[in-house]
């Protein structure tokens, strides 16, 4: 896998109902979503839930396909607790061989699992891809203000956070080029055990970390020079403004949730 | 004779049946004779970059070959990391590789991975360290308390170490002050005379390209619009420019000079041509008042 | 016009200290006065102290030995230290280590975001910003994907929103193409020329600094030039010296002189120099 392929974090702009959502609203909804994943039990409420998603999938028109890209480096995750499920759930047997027993209630717990990771990674990702990186940083800045009063530095984690947004990509660049600039001089990244293996990381980390610190301090002056001097009396240009579809918004997400919950209260 | 390194037909597709499908190079034949020195300039994005890598077997051909000494580098997985140590490619801003704690250790870092004895090693690094002059009291240091010049020269050594007879450079001057960027063209000289490699330099500076090179090729959007000899590829002025390019200052006074009338040759790129062109004019206009 | 200097440093003296105590002096009692709306180039070979006379003129360094005045304010005095960076924008080398946000809109949006401005006003100059260096259409993109030039666009375009009356660009061209050195060119250009706004820039290529009406050269901490660049590049040997070169037309008519041809030397563009030949050659 390049390592260009992976979107974690990454931001399509786009202009659909979805993108056009507070970042409020949307991380809410998502926090609302994903109470309502956990209390989802069977079929029906589990299928209530991947039918609301696929809507707001379509709705924010993110395609598919990059969904799914996103997907690649958790696959092994999956497939992990999957089998762990599988063989570890007490049940009636339905497969049985040398220590190993196979439940059909292990089967289903396996599926039900995959199925609710699934749709929690999708549902992340559906916020990141249609929330710019900042206006995100900025309403989860806004969410947790009242914590600023115990003391917590919320305008500068916020500010870390969209500060590594957004050089991910630029890292992800940087580490590709120094990767095949060590491969020119014979490096090998690829073969040998585990200890050779990260033996051979030395010549990538090294310079990797040297170029993200010379970034670092580069960023922190041109900061200072568009005279950042933390939180304090700052404003936005963008600023958030509930209105009456984020309202709407969450009450469906609360709707749903509750709904959900009274579904699995009668075991559906 | 026959080329050291050559591409026939080589296409490059970046992400190929995604929607960021990206045709990079299209149907490229490119060659390079041992001991020539070829320059090769495009704009970023041109894909340039994408050819040279594929010149030592960092990328692979989404079709046709490379060929280095008339033989496919990916024949054999051998073959393909042979290859790779005799087609040495330093990339632009090579100084941010450095890794080791010593300059000694970094310019030794390819020599060890081709497994050679330590003798061997030894001799190499400090000939390696003499062609890119930096004296043996460098080479105890931290790489990473030098000038950016002297970073830059030992990341060239490097490379040079493996002692490759084709020797790529990506942009080797980029922002380098006029002295410094002088003194790396210098040590490429040197390595190119001494040891009779085939030099590819990748550059922006038409002026530094109209120098140095023999021979220069042209990429521009994924293929070879023009090859040759300087002379040859300045004569597409116009082209060029349309390209973002552009042509030597001495290039564009000269074709002014003959818009205007005034009989100059046109083979103009360098001060030392554009200073005997104007003296010759000037002897033969001499000649004709004396008439 | 207005003549009068937007920033002046006073015996200028910058030493690093370092543990030891004793470092190497980089700036020297550099005494500049730099007249508001003038466009300055400063060359210099590395290590000449160029880059560090740049960052004391909105107080990143501060010195160890004399004055710097922004407008007339002490940039030693920390509470003029917002309005000094306010007046006196800096741009630097490398355009993917001073983009802060992931949309370019948002990036030009910092400066006046950190100035409290109001949001109605901040968008307002964010769309003047991108208008003034061309990026209009681009206001939605992520930066990561742009081009060199492009980049360097938006990073002078996020120092205009503060409305600045001086940029300070230090060597804005170096990591780029000969296209995208062209459009950050004509952008600077056009600041000066359009907006009045002064331009300081930092540089080693030659053709650049001919651009500028005054020449200041940089040797060992001091200034060892301070011309028209028309007069500091008739100096040939003197900044070849010094690690420098001069643009080719210069570099062609000294050629010529030293035929004993009477050329003039102070031939800057490619136009000068055929008007010379033309006359000599007719």
């Amino acid at each position: 896998m390049a390592l260009k392929d992976i979107t974690l974090g990454q931001f399509f702009p786009g202009n659909s109902p979805i993108h056009r959502l507070d970042p409020r609203a949307k991380l809410l909804a998502m926090v609302i979503y994903i109470i309502a994943l956990f209390l989802a039990r069977q079929f029906v409420t589990y299928a209530i839930l991947l039918f609301v998603l696929a809507c707001m999938i379509k709705v924010s028109t993110v395609r598919l396909k990059a969904l799914l890209r996103g997907m690649k480096p958790v696959v092994f995750l999956l497939v992990f607790t999957a089998v762990l499920n599988a063989f570890y759930t007490p049940g009636t047997p339905l497969v049985s061989f040398w220590i190993f027993t196979i439940t059909y209630q292990g089967l289903l717990h396996a599926f039900f699992m995959t199925v609710r990771i699934l749709m929690l990674i999708s549902c992340t990702f559906l916020l990141t891809y249609t929330t710019s990186p900042l206006s995100l940083t900025d309403g989860l800045e806004s969410l947790l203000s009242p914590l600023k009063k115990i003391r917590v530095p919320v305008h500068e984690l916020s500010m870390i956070m969209s500060i590594a947004l957004r050089f991910i990509p630029t890292l992800i660049e940087e580490t590709d080029k120094i990767m095949s600039a060590q491969r020119a001089r014979g490096a090998d990244f690829d073969s040998g055990h585990l200890i050779q293996k990260s033996k051979a990381l030395i010549p990538l980390l090294v310079p990797l970390f040297i170029s993200a610190f010379r970034r670092a301090d580069e960023l922190a002056t041109a900061m200072e020079c568009r005279c950042y001097h933390g939180g304090e009396g700052r404003t936005r240009m963008n600023q958030l403004h509930y209105q009456p579809k984020d309202g709407l918004f969450i009450t469906g997400a609360l709707t749903l949730c509750v709904c959900i919950g009274i579904l699995s209260w009668f075991g559906l | 004779m026959n080329p050291i390194i050559e591409t026939r037909q080589l296409t490059h597709i970046y992400s190929q049946g995604t929607p960021f499908e990206h045709v990079a190079l299209d149907g490229v034949n490119f060659s390079a004779q041992p001991g020539e020195y070829v320059a090769i300039i495009g704009r970023t994005g041109s894909g340039k970059s994408t050819l040279i890598q594929h010149l030592n077997g960092l990328l692979k051909p989404s079709s046709g070959q490379v060929l280095f000494d008339g033989e496919d580098i990916w024949s054999t997985k051998a073959y393909t990391r042979a290859v790779r140590f005799q087609v040495g490619l330093v990339f632009q801003y090579p100084e941010y590789q450095l890794f080791e704690e010593t300059v000694y250790q970094d310019i030794s870092f390819g020599p060890r991975n081709m497994g050679l004895d330590q003798e061997e090693i030894d001799r190499r690094v400090r000939q390696s360290a003499r062609f890119v002059g930096l004296g043996d009291e460098v080479l105890d240091k931290s790489p990473f308390d030098l000038s950016g010049g002297q970073k830059r020269r030992v990341a060239i050594a490097g490379v040079i170490a493996m002692e490759p007879s084709v020797l790529i450079l990506d942009e080797p001057t980029a922002g380098l002050d006029p002295a410094g960027s002088a003194q790396i063209l210098e040590n490429i000289r040197t390595y190119h005379q001494e040891k009779g490699a085939c030099i590819l330099l990748v550059s922006h500076s038409m002026e530094e390209v109209a120098r140095e090179a023999e021979r220069l090729v042209v990429i521009h959007r994924g293929s070879i619009p023009f090859s040759g000899q300087p002379p040859q590829v300045f004569a597409h002025a116009a082209e060029l420019e349309a390209m973002g390019l552009g042509i030597p200052a001495m290039t564009q006074v000269f074709a002014r000079l003959r818009d205007i009338g005034i009989s100059v040759p046109p083979a103009v790129y360098t001060i030392q041509q554009a200073r005997d062109a104007v003296l010759d004019a000037l002897k033969r206009k001499g000649q004709a008042e004396w008439r | 016009m207005s003549h009068h200097p937007i920033i002046q440093t006073e015996h200028l003296t910058f030493r690093y200290t370092t543990e030891e105590g004793a470092a190497p002096t980089v700036l020297d009692e550099v005494t500049l006065s730099i007249e508001s709306g003038s466009f300055v180039a400063v060359l210099g070979h590395n290590g000449s102290g160029k880059s560090t006379l740049a960052k004391h003129m909105n107080a990143i360094l501060l010195p160890s030995g004399g004055k710097v005045y922004v407008n007339g304010l002490d940039t030693t005095e920390e509470a003029h230290l917002l309005d000094i960076r306010r007046q006196v924008g800096m741009v630097f080398q490398n355009p993917d280590n001073q983009i802060v946000a992931s949309v370019v809109e948002e990036d030009v949006a910092f400066a006046p975001e950190n100035l409290g401005i109001p949001s109605a006003e901040i968008r307002q100059r964010v769309d003047q910003a991108l208008a003034t260096v061309g990026m209009s259409d681009y206001a939605r993109h992520a930066p990561h994907l742009l081009s060199g030039g492009q980049k360097q666009r938006v990073a002078i375009a996020g120092v205009l929103a503060m409305r600045p009356r001086c940029i300070v660009l230090d060597e804005p061209t170096a990591m780029l193409d000969p296209v995208g050195r062209r459009e950050v060119m004509s952008t600077i250009q056009a600041l000066n020329r359009d907006e009045g706004i002064t331009v300081v820039l930092i540089t080693h290529h030659m053709d650049e600094a001919a651009q500028a009406d005054r020449l200041i050269v940089m040797q060992g901490g001091q200034v060892a030039a301070d011309a028209h660049p028309s007069q500091v590049f008739q100096n040939v040997d003197g900044l070849r010296a010094m690690g420098l070169e001069v643009p080719q037309p210069v570099a062609l008519m000294y050629e010529l002189r030293r035929h004993g041809l009477n050329v003039p030397l102070d031939a800057l563009t490619v136009d000068d120099c055929v008007r010379a030949l033309k006359l000599l050659l007719t």
